[in-house]
């Protein structure tokens, strides 16, 4: 095998987590190989999100990565990058309209607290005071002030062009096949096109596809793929700068620099919706835009004017627990796992891409990631 | 189509060019020079050119100035611009207001 092919890494998936660890690894002076199986960089759920960077909401397994990143590492990611990301740590606004949706926002406010995140409910007159676009019908909501959003699109190409600068090499195109042990230890990656390529570590970051790629050396991850949608409208003037959520879960969105509103949601149907896509991009189904835009001018009235301008769609990784699965596996030495998002792995890239890097170079991590562990996952009896 | 590009081929300096200040992309205001430096920046498909600079993401959709932004990327790939596929059209193909989306009708299947 061709000695070029070897690195002390190599990474599967060239989304915002295989280019997130990329760049940390590259900036420690490791030697990277990513493999993407697309042409595009980042053209999985990377490019195809809705931009929060959210810690309320969040599981206490995963917040603390969440609460580490936007503390440390989001504010200064624009310039460390080289590249505007688009970073807004404005709040984010979990809206109610019905005593039923305060007690859903209620619940999710005191565990979140518990673990040390700054988040509160508020009532309607505060909603306003913060964003006065809202529509009557809005009761009160939980108001974490440290969330924010950030364009996803931007950000995984900005990790893709510093790591690349820092001497990466990325491959696109090259979709991986499987995985080989040598001596016990993970070291060879296969790829269809018949490529060899060997290092010292493995990172399998391919998000739903990591679960086949993941079984040819006997690592299953319980996770199943959905369909998740967005749209955007054309720019408007600026209104308002916190990411929003419902506690119906409806629509989420935030307006974005450029002034148009991206705005994502579901029609509920998602686990048997047809994907009426076509080869290498998802496609949505036609009954979800219309629904995330019923659920939109509930809230914001001022909006039903505001035209869209596209639509999209992508699938998330959703794991049996709601959280990733992060770091070593037991048994198989050399295998580093990052996949299973579930919906919420772009706010937490920038920690995940640092961590993983520590875990790899120094075999530990400065948060705390082992309730995100692959060994967690056990039968019922 | 899913051909392997080494993204470290060396595909030379950038070197500044007269016309770089021309606006190629008129309704997200991208210049020619961008274009050419995203190139640089390792954004070698019109996807990742669009999702890195917004161009052809305006209200006509890439209309104009698509065939021009696939020029100049292949150019400076050195590579015939029938090698770069061309980003995917997305609906609505013609701008919609949100009430006018949202008021679909609902099949008997979904009911
Ligand atoms: C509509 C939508 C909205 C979302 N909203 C949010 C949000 O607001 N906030 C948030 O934090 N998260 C959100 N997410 C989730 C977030 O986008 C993902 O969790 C995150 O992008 C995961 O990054 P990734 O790198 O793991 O996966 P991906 O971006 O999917 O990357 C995986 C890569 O692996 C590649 N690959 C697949 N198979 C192979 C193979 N065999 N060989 C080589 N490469 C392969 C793929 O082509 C892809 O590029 C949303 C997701 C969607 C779809």
């Amino acid at each position: 095998m061709a000695v070029k092919n070897k690195a002390d890494v190599i990474i599967v998936g060239a989304g915002i987590i295989g280019c997130a660890v990329a760049y940390y690894l590259t900036k420690k002076g490791k030697s990277v190989i990513v493999l993407e199986a697309s042409d595009n960089i980042g053209n999985g759920g990377s490019s195809r999100n809705g931009g929060g960077v959210r810690q309320s909401g969040r599981d206490p397994r995963e917040l603390p990565l969440a609460m580490y990143g936007i503390e440390k590492l989001w504010p200064g990611l624009s310039d460390e990058l080289g590249v505007d990301c688009e970073y807004h740590k404005e709040g984010n606004l979990r809206l109610g309209k019905t005593e039923k949706h305060l007690e859903i926002l209620q619940g999710l406010t005191e565990r979140a607290k518990a673990c040390g995140l700054d988040v509160r409910m508020i009532d309607a007159k505060e909603v306003k005071q913060i964003n006065p676009h809202l529509s009557d019908e809005v009761i009160g909501a939980s108001w974490c002030p440290t969330d924010g959003h950030a364009n996803p699109m931007v950000t995984t190409l900005a990790f893709y062009r510093k790591a690349r600068m820092q001497g990466a090499r990325f491959i696109t195109g090259e979709p991986v096949k499987r995985l080989r042990k040598v001596k016990g230890r993970l070291r060879e990656v296969l790829t269809e096109s018949g490529d060899v390529y060997e290092g010292d570590f493995v990172l399998v970051a391919a998000g739903y596809a990591s679960r086949k790629i993941l079984g040819t050396v006997g690592v299953d991850v319980p996770m199943h793929v959905e369909l998740m949608e967005c749209l955007v409208t054309e720019a408007e003037p600026p209104m308002f700068n916190q990411m929003l959520g419902t506690a119906e879960a409806d629509f989420y969105g935030h307006q974005s620099d450029h002034g148009s509103f991206v705005f994502g949601g579901s029609s509920g149907l998602e686990l048997n919706n047809k994907d009426e896509g076509a080869k290498n991009s998802p496609g949505n189904a036609a009954i979800t835009a219309p629904c995330i835009c019923r659920g939109i001018m509930k809230y914001f009235p001022e909006l039903a004017d505001a035209k869209i301008v596209r639509t999209w769609a992508g699938y998330i990784d959703i794991c049996q627990d709601g959280v990733p699965v992060l770091g070593f596996v037991d048994d198989i030495p050399g295998l580093v796992v990052a996949c299973a998002f579930s919906g919420h792995g772009f706010g937490i890239a920038p920690a995940v891409g640092e961590q993983l890097a520590m875990l790899i170079t120094e075999g530990k991590t400065s948060v705390d990631i082992s309730g995100l562990r692959y060994g967690r996952f056990q039968a019922k009896i | 189509m899913n051909q392997i590009v080494d993204r470290s081929r060396d595909i030379g300096e950038f070197v500044p060019q007269p016309d770089d200040d021309m606006l190629v992309c008129r309704c997200e205001e991208v210049t020619k020079g961008e274009i050419r430096k995203a190139v640089h920046d390792g954004m070698w498909t019109i996807t990742e050119i669009r999702r890195y600079l917004r161009t052809g993401m305006g209200l006509c959709q890439g209309q104009t100035c698509a065939r021009l932004v696939k020029g100049i990327v292949a150019r400076e790939l050195g590579i015939s611009p029938a090698q770069l596929e061309p980003a995917t059209a997305r609906s609505p193909m013609r701008p919609i207001e949100m009430k006018v989306l949202g008021k679909e009708e609902v099949s008997d299947t979904w009911q």
